[in-house]
């Protein structure tokens, strides 16, 4: 069991502000299902422009739903210039703090605060910088090199805690070890060598077998189905069936499932497509 | 506030007649069963019972069949070092996607050493894929490590048809049948299985012993050298305390499968029931028909499993999510993931095992606590007004 501070386990079972605000002036959402974590953070300014009202969502753990907790107290009754200066540290730290492998439920919280400011703000969604390492958690070189150096992450362990990268399926593990290395100056280890690359046809089977075996059972039991269309280079085109056509979740099911099932069993690069 | 403890596939309390019956030889019996004294001797003989009593709990022909370990995991690896070593020409080995790290990461490291390993893939109901099985049998295969029963979903595998298969084609067999052992009856003598593992703790007897079964005939040679203990099958002196509590163990598993087969089975089948009946949007992991007697994976849509486990403990109630060792990763267990759960139910699965310690009583109160609980989360969960 985690060892949970005093203040995360009052946070976690007796949570303050549960719900969404109606009519918000700010919205942010982060995580995924498929991450095991998600938080929709809402607010409402007052007349005096300071928050009047701020309300949390969470899928996920004891500290996740601490951390948003603890975040709706922190912004109440704050202007947006004070409430964006408020990091993950101090959601953290407003908590007694949280176990390393869970800080990343504290940078959920600030990822979150920051989308709902940018949404009042009426800036665009930030595109994604640099190339993905962590296919699982879709986390980039630039975030890892960023955590490692502006948090003094020394260990894959660290950088799993704080940004969930290497906490799936592992393949990264050596990437991220590389980063780190790199940003300690030290001599980078040599590259693992690529595995010999499939042929068109290999892929095409492989996707077919991973699609039978993997992933369609998931769907059937829900009502649903998928049709693989076509393949093009690293595009799957694929055609969702039965209760998945209609879902309105289709595309989480797409990307969340289908597409991350694939680039951990077939080609880390593959792109899932509806045809 | 009286623990509710279903977390049995995890550990189980050690049986007061075991500890009992342990009790003597950390004191007046402490003699080294190799020793070819009065005190050495009588220890020896009680060594000797116990293995008699694991025996039979397996129906195994004789008692050199059985070699004492110190665990579940040591056995595994003995049993597939052994074939390793008896087939050095051999370079493939197979087993499934749903195996207790015990067996996953030992197959992952051998392929990492330059072994082709071939993972057998399981259906939506965690069922082996026999056909693929069939197919990925050849003059390669070293060693097939099936488990006999899963400890996440308690889904049992075909390992008599498994072991004909095999059997058929030269390989050698290796059950891990940590989870089934004291569970399920068993008759070695008349199945096709070459070595079979077990863990004390699995059955009421201490942690840190377990049991090797192997096969009259078997090729063997031993994973740990030193000492003769073990007919020379393994060095170290004897875990004697823990031997004679895992013989003790294992007869009373076979005096209790009656009830482990009736009432815990009909207590298991109860928490099922009426969790469907007063959830909703939650199923059942596993193999609805081939199911251990005492496991139940349940998952929850929409939730995630610790925040249910912490908040189940805060009324007492301790169960699993997922597999208690592989607690403390980011992503859902490998045997849901295999099982293609989908991620709106994998992150939320809890394992409830029982035993026969358990009561109705103790059924009631989860019935009665999770509920509130589930619906307590998901009105937090963001995904599930949506669905």
């Amino acid at each position: 069991m985690w060892d949970y501070t005093d203040k995360v386990r009052e946070h976690f079972l007796n949570p303050k502000n549960v719900g969404e605000v109606e009519n918000p002036d700010g919205i942010g959402e982060v995580g995924s299902i498929a991450c095991g974590d998600a938080l929709k953070l809402t607010f409402r300014l007052g007349k005096d422009k300071k928050i009047a009202e701020a309300r949390f969502k969470t899928f996920g753990c004891a500290s996740a739903i601490a951390s948003s907790s603890v975040l709706t107290e922190m912004i109440i009754g704050k202007t947006l210039e004070e409430v964006e200066k408020i990091s993950n540290d101090d959601i953290a730290m407003a908590l007694g703090g949280l176990p390393k492998e869970k800080i990343h439920c504290s940078v959920m919280g600030q990822e979150a605060l920051e989308k709902a400011i940018a949404y009042y703000k009426g800036e665009p969604e930030k595109i994604l910088e640099g190339e993905i390492i962590c296919h699982c958690f879709n986390v980039t070189d630039v975030d890892i090199r960023r955590a490692v150096q502006e948090k003094g992450l020394t260990s894959l362990e660290d950088v799993t805690g704080y940004l969930k990268a290497g906490g799936g399926c592992g393949n990264c593990h050596e990437e991220i070890l590389q980063i780190i290395q790199k940003s300690q100056g030290m001599t980078i280890l040599e590259p693992k060598k690529p595995a010999a690359g499939m042929t068109n046809l290999q892929k095409i089977r492989k996707i077919e077998e991973t699609l039978e075996s993997e992933i369609k059972p998931a769907l059937i039991r829900d009502g649903g189905n998928i049709e693989l269309v076509d393949v093009d280079g690293n595009r799957v085109l694929v055609r969702l069936q039965g209760a998945c056509a209609t879902c309105s979740r289709s595309r989480i099911t797409l990307k969340d499932h289908v597409e991350a099932r694939l680039r951990t069993l077939v080609a880390h690069d593959l792109v899932v497509e509806e045809a | 506030m009286t623990p509710v403890y279903l977390d049995n596939n995890a550990t189980t309390k050690v049986a007061t007649e075991v500890m009992e019956a342990m009790l003597p030889y950390f004191t007046e019996l402490y003699g080294n069963p190799s020793s070819m004294h009065t005190f050495g001797g009588q220890v020896a003989a009680s060594v000797q019972t116990a293995r008699q009593e694991v025996a039979s709990l397996l129906g195994a022909a004789s008692t050199d069949e059985i070699l004492f370990t110190s665990c579940g995991t040591e056995s595994d690896a003995t049993a597939v070092h052994a074939a390793l070593r008896a087939f050095p020409d051999k370079k493939h080995l197979i087993t499934s996607t749903v195996e207790h790290p015990a067996i996953k990461a030992l197959f992952e490291k051998l392929g990492k050493e330059g072994y082709r390993i071939t993972t057998i893939p399981v259906d939506s109901q965690g069922r082996l894929n026999m056909e693929l099985l069939t197919q990925s049998l050849d003059e390669e295969t070293a060693i097939v490590s099936i488990m006999w029963a899963n400890n996440e979903t308690g889904t049992l595998f075909p390992v008599e048809k498994i072991g004909r298969l095999c059997r058929e084609k030269g390989i050698l067999f290796h059950t891990d049948a940590v989870q089934a052992v004291g569970k399920i009856p068993m008759d070695l003598k008349n199945m096709p299985i070459d070595m079979l593992s077990l863990s004390g703790h699995k059955l009421h007897a201490p942690k840190g012993v377990g049991a090797l079964f192997i096969r009259k005939g078997t090729p063997f040679s031993p994973y740990i050298v030193g000492g003769h203990q073990e007919h020379g099958r393994r060095a170290g002196t004897e875990n004697v305390a823990s031997i004679i509590g895992l013989g003790r163990a294992c007869r009373l598993a076979e005096e209790k499968m009656g009830e482990e087969n009736t009432r815990v089975r009909a207590m298991r089948d109860r928490l099922e029931k009426e969790l469907l009946r007063h959830i909703p949007k939650c199923f059942i992991n596993g193999d609805p028909d081939a199911r251990l007697p005492n496991t139940c994976s349940i998952s929850f849509e929409y939730i995630e499993g610790e925040a249910i486990l912490l908040m189940m403990n805060q009324h007492g109630i301790c169960a699993s999510s997922g597999s208690a060792c592989t607690s403390g990763s980011l992503e859902p267990s490998h045997v849901l993931r295999a099982m293609g759960v989908p991620h709106t139910a994998a992150h939320g699965t809890i394992r409830f095992s029982l035993s026969i310690y358990n009561t109705e009583a103790e059924i009631d109160t989860v019935i009665e606590q999770l509920p509130p609980i589930v619906a307590r989360l998901r009105e937090m969960s963001p995904f599930w007004s949506e669905a």
